[in-house]
Formats: C-alpha cells, structure tokens, sequence
C-alpha cells in the first residue's frame, strides 16, 4: 500500500514536472520579445527540474536507504538560474532591441553601461 | 585565545556549510563520512583563507529560514501565475513595464538575495543594478501599476532582508 501511495506520488511529480518544462518551452516558443522570453524558462525551468529532483527523491525513499543529493543539485539551480537570467537581460539590454529602460533616479547610467575608457576602445561593431 | 581560535577556524559558517555539501556529495551517511566532511570543513577555509578578505556579517539564521520558507512558497505561486500568463494570454495583452526599485539595503550580500528573489518570484526579472548601487532595474511580464509592484517588492522582501542582514 505504501508503494502504491510513493509510486502515484512520483508519477504526479514527473508529470507537473513535465508540465512546467513544457510551459518553459511554449513560452519561449510564443513570447515575442526578448525580455518577454526571459520569463518563461526562468521560471517554468527552474519548477519543472524541481518536480524531477522531487520525484528522485520520493523514489530514493520509498525503493534505496534514501537519497538527498538533490537537495544540493535544487540549491545550485536556485542559485545560478538568478545569474543566467540576469547575464540574458544584460546583453538584451546592449543589444537595445527593448523597450528602452529608464534612467536610473539620481544617478548616471546602468552598472552594465558604466564602462571605463579602456573597454569602450574594443568595444567596435560585432 | 581569540586570535588562535581565528587562526583555526577562520570563516566558522563556511566551515559547517563545506561539512553539510560535503555529507550530500557522499549522499549516504556514516561515521568515516561524517570525519572526512569535518576535516574538509576544518582545512579547506584555513588554505583559502587568503582569498577572504572580508568576512560578511553573520545573519540572523531564523529569520532567514522564514524567509527562504516565503520564497519557496512564492516561487509555487510564481510558476503556476506565468504557466497561465504563457498559455493564455496573447502577446498584446500582457503589460511589460521596466520597474525601477530604489534600494534601502547596502549589503551586496542582501541586494545579490534580493535580485535572485525577484527573478524568481511573479512575473518579475532583475536585469541590473544602478552604477553606484543605489537602484535595481526590474522587467515585469504582467503588471497593472508598476509603483505598486515596487512597493510590494520593498515590502515583502527587501524589509526581511533588512532584518536579516542590517
């Protein structure tokens, strides 16, 4: 009876995870700009790989001595996806396909577009 | 007596946080494990010490905890609230806005927290912060005031991470 519970558990979890990483992908697919398509997989990402991660640890209780590991492999995710996104919307934001984002209040420019002298004299046209 | 235990046990946070990665690595626990994880978490700040200038100020761990509680559950609500922006709203529809978040915090430990909060959290994205770090530029995918999704933000998030941090 109890692996009954922990295999409908894990099969619910692979299919919200599915779910989610699906919705990602759609989304990426759909959206039409550039800042809009960061949204999605950042999102929808990082939920669908943690419903897998859950389903791998439901799985390491119910069947193996148990399983944390994916608890550090959540923690790493949770922590680079922030990163990833935020490079994406840097680039998008030097690219200028974007609506064009306001000035920061009380000060000169964006960290991004503050650049000494010596990056702007390789900084040509790609 | 201070400085010796310094020398020893340098960064005494990072010590444990080497320990507890290091036992999740092994992913089975026994005794041998348990002394090797110590013993790495015991070495590993002492040789790196030099590239640790500075320490960051010890949060205050139980306030962290409700907050990361916080998170997670906004993390739930914010994918299930963009899996149905994504599927059924059209492109027109959905009001994108840049937000711009003036910042109380000065820790760059708390402002880098924050910035992962909110690209995590409902329809928003942090994409940089202001050349002198006194503001967070912030997209959202669906918001109908962008003051009020400031606020909120400051609210909900930036004034734990005072407490916790400040």
């Amino acid at each position: 009876m109890t692996m009954e519970i922990a295999d409908i558990a894990i099969a619910l979890a692979l299919l919200s995870g599915a779910f989610f990483t699906l919705v990602g992908s759609i989304g990426l697919l759909k959206l039409d700009t550039p800042m809009k398509r960061v949204h999605a997989p950042t999102k929808a990402g990082t939920l669908g790989v943690g419903s897998f991660l859950l389903a791998s640890m439901i799985d390491g209780f119910a069947y193996r001595g148990g399983s944390l590991h994916e608890l550090l492999i959540m923690a790493f995710l949770f922590v680079t996806a922030p990163i990833s996104a935020n490079f994406i919307s840097k680039v998008n934001m030097h690219r200028g396909d974007i609506d064009p984002t306001p000035p920061p209040p009380g000060e000169r420019t964006w960290a991004t577009f503050n650049t000494g002298p010596a990056d702007k004299a390789g900084d040509g046209p790609m | 007596m201070r400085t010796v235990f310094l020398r020893l046990l340098p960064h005494p946070i990072l010590s444990l946080l080497l320990t507890v990665v290091w036992l999740l690595l092994v992913n089975s626990f026994s005794l041998g494990t348990l002394v090797l994880a110590v013993i790495l978490g015991l070495v590993i700040p002492v040789l790196t010490a030099a590239y640790w200038p500075d320490r960051p100020r010890v949060p205050r761990l139980g306030r962290l905890a409700v907050y990361l509680v916080i998170v997670m559950w906004d993390i739930l609500v914010a994918n299930v609230t963009v899996a149905f922006i994504v599927l059924f709203r059209s492109n027109r529809a959905m009001r994108t806005h840049w937000v711009v978040i003036p910042l109380d915090l000065k820790t760059p430990e708390a402002i880098a927290i924050l910035a992962g909060t909110i690209t995590l959290t409902p329809g928003t994205v942090s994409a940089d912060l202001s050349a002198e770090g006194r503001c967070l530029l912030v997209h959202t995918l669906d918001t109908a005031d962008p003051d009020e999704e400031s606020k909120g933000i400051k609210n909900r998030y930036e004034r734990r991470l005072k407490e916790i941090f400040e």
